[in-house]
């Protein structure tokens, strides 16, 4: 998780959200060709040269001289932003009203205001979110389909749907900070998934940790944002921070999953958990969110020095609040597996069964899997290994097959063991 | 030592600045390789895809040099190595290679 290879996402983003300031939403297409020209420009340069000192500055120079040829050249023919269209025809504000656009101000302020108007409620959260990638972390379509195991074709359908869709919102750079406040849960929703999906999707390893990165370079910026900030964005930034700490150890050398009690703890980030902190502490000062609360769990598990030394009442206490900001079968599930670690198996089968609504998990591996995990420690071998199994056929990954088969077959050297 | 030139020829441009961003690591680190094994005697230029070709006595002036962009030289670099064989070693690592460029290497005519 170093933060320099993220150069080209992070200013790919900055640099398409203020040339679509300045062309309009509908040239949106338009600014994403410029921006992309200048990254292949930067790149022949770069590649031989070096990076220069300051890169940012450096893309910055090239986008706003390409921008003001593409102005010149097509301002006959093409309307620009509505608000700027006028300022931008005639020669002798053309410069200055591009050069304005281009100051730090004014391109963090319009980064902002893409990444809230990716998020419009209008568009499923599987678009905002390949919106987000495509438009703010420099994903090329192929790539956004890739991370989502999708096809470049479906994706492309989706992509360009929603771009329409942001065409019409023109008014988003003319939005004030209150209409931006308004939206700001989706946008955190949004955010939360695509860390999600780099956390717990099958696609590659590297393709994962990308998509965590710009989760938690986007969440960050949003914390920094003083028109937005507040203390759930700090509480969302938190979350990630533990969870991204903990990601290293949570697959084997060859790739496979790593149960938490078996993660080798030493290899946890300690830098990211106190930078998650850090955020937890900032998050104290409003209202209690789910992140909080998610964010106060991963704290507990960071602050476990080993498996046994877990809070697990805390946890427990932790699960109670969650579920009562989001009442859901998942978290009622891991609800009752905390009740077992806390109180002993016979505790958390009970715990299981008794969750309402537990037919909506009847996809769920993990709820197989959670039953089998305490059954095995009742002595029940027999039950625990065909809920095994029966997580096996429901596992939605090769990943997840991988991690149930090492869990049966350790449940079958044991039982041979004690035979 | 002998001198060499790799002229770097062709090569597929990346699809985003995503892309763009791995391509880059691999060439800091192939060149960087390079360098601190003390084979690179300067990193050379890129060269813009545009030009003009003339010719004909400077009777004719044309859009160049090629028409077909895998012919396009975008730039080069002057290396150190053993001899011929060691040049075209070294530049089996070179990052074009895997977007459909080649690297030309060529040694400089010696005195």
């Amino acid at each position: 998780m170093e933060p320099g290879d993220d150069l080209f996402r992070r200013e790919s983003g900055r640099i398409v959200a203020t040339l679509t300031r300045i062309f309009g939403t509908e040239n949106l297409a338009l600014a994403e060709d410029v921006a992309q020209d200048v990254f292949c420009r930067a790149l022949e340069v770069w590649k031989l040269r070096g990076v220069p000192a300051n890169p940012s500055a450096w893309l910055m120079t090239v986008a706003k001289r390409r921008a003001i040829d593409l102005l010149r050249r097509e301002r006959r023919v093409r309307k620009f932003a509505p608000d700027l269209d006028s300022l931008l025809v005639s020669e002798w504000t053309l410069t200055p009203t591009v050069n304005e656009a281009f100051s730090e101000e004014a391109i963090a302020d319009d980064e902002l205001r893409m990444m809230f108007s990716c998020c419009d409620p209008k568009l499923s959260e599987e678009s905002q979110i390949a919106l987000i990638l495509r438009l703010l972390c420099g994903f090329s379509t192929r790539e956004v389909a890739h991370a989502f195991l999708s096809t470049p074709v479906a994706m492309e359908k989706r992509i360009e749907r929603a771009r329409k869709v942001l065409a019409e919102s023109a008014a988003l750079f003319d939005l004030a900070d209150r209409d931006l406040c308004e939206r700001l849960p989706v946008v955190h929703r949004a955010l939360y998934l695509l860390f999600s999906e780099g956390y717990h999707a099958s696609s590659e390893a590297l393709v994962r940790r990308e998509l965590c990165r710009e989760a938690m370079r986007l969440a960050s910026s949003l914390s920094d944002n003083a028109a937005v900030a507040s203390s759930v964005s700090s509480a969302l930034c938190a979350l990630m921070w533990f969870d991204a700490a903990r990601l290293p150890s949570r697959t084997d050398a060859k790739g496979d999953l790593v149960a938490l009690a078996d993660q080798d703890r030493l290899r946890w980030d300690r830098a990211l958990i106190a930078k998650g902190r850090h955020f937890l502490e900032r998050s104290a000062t409003g209202g209690l969110s789910e992140y909080h609360v998610e964010a106060a769990i991963a704290a507990v598990h960071c602050n476990a020095a080993a498996f046994a030394e877990t809070d697990w009442p805390k946890i427990v206490r932790l699960y109670d609040a969650l579920l009562q900001l989001r009442p859901s079968p998942v978290v009622a599930l891991n609800r009752a597996i905390a009740l077992g670690y806390a109180f002993g198996p016979e505790r958390g089968l009970r715990e299981i069964h008794a969750i309402p609504h537990s037919d909506r998990l009847a996809h769920y591996p993990f709820y197989p899997a959670a039953l089998a995990d305490f059954e095995s420690r009742t002595g029940e071998g027999e039950s625990a290994r065909r809920h095994l199994r029966e997580a096996m056929e429901l596992a939605r990954n090769s990943k997840e097959r991988r991690f149930l088969e090492s869990r049966l077959s350790a449940l079958s050297i044991d039982q041979a063991y004690v035979e | 030592m002998s001198e060499f030139v790799y002229l770097y020829r062709g090569g597929s441009r990346p699809e985003s600045p995503n892309e763009g961003q791995q391509v880059m690591q691999k060439w800091v680190n192939w060149l960087g390789d390079l360098e601190r094994k003390g084979h690179i005697k300067d990193k050379g230029q890129p060269l813009d895809g545009q030009g003009k070709v003339v010719r004909d006595g400077g009777r004719a002036v044309t859009d160049g040099p090629y028409a077909e962009s895998k012919d396009i030289v975008g730039g080069y670099t002057l290396v150190e190595a053993k001899d011929l064989s060691q040049a075209a070693e070294l530049a089996n690592g070179c990052p074009i290679l895997e977007r459909g460029g080649l690297v030309e290497v060529r040694p400089v005519m010696e005195m």
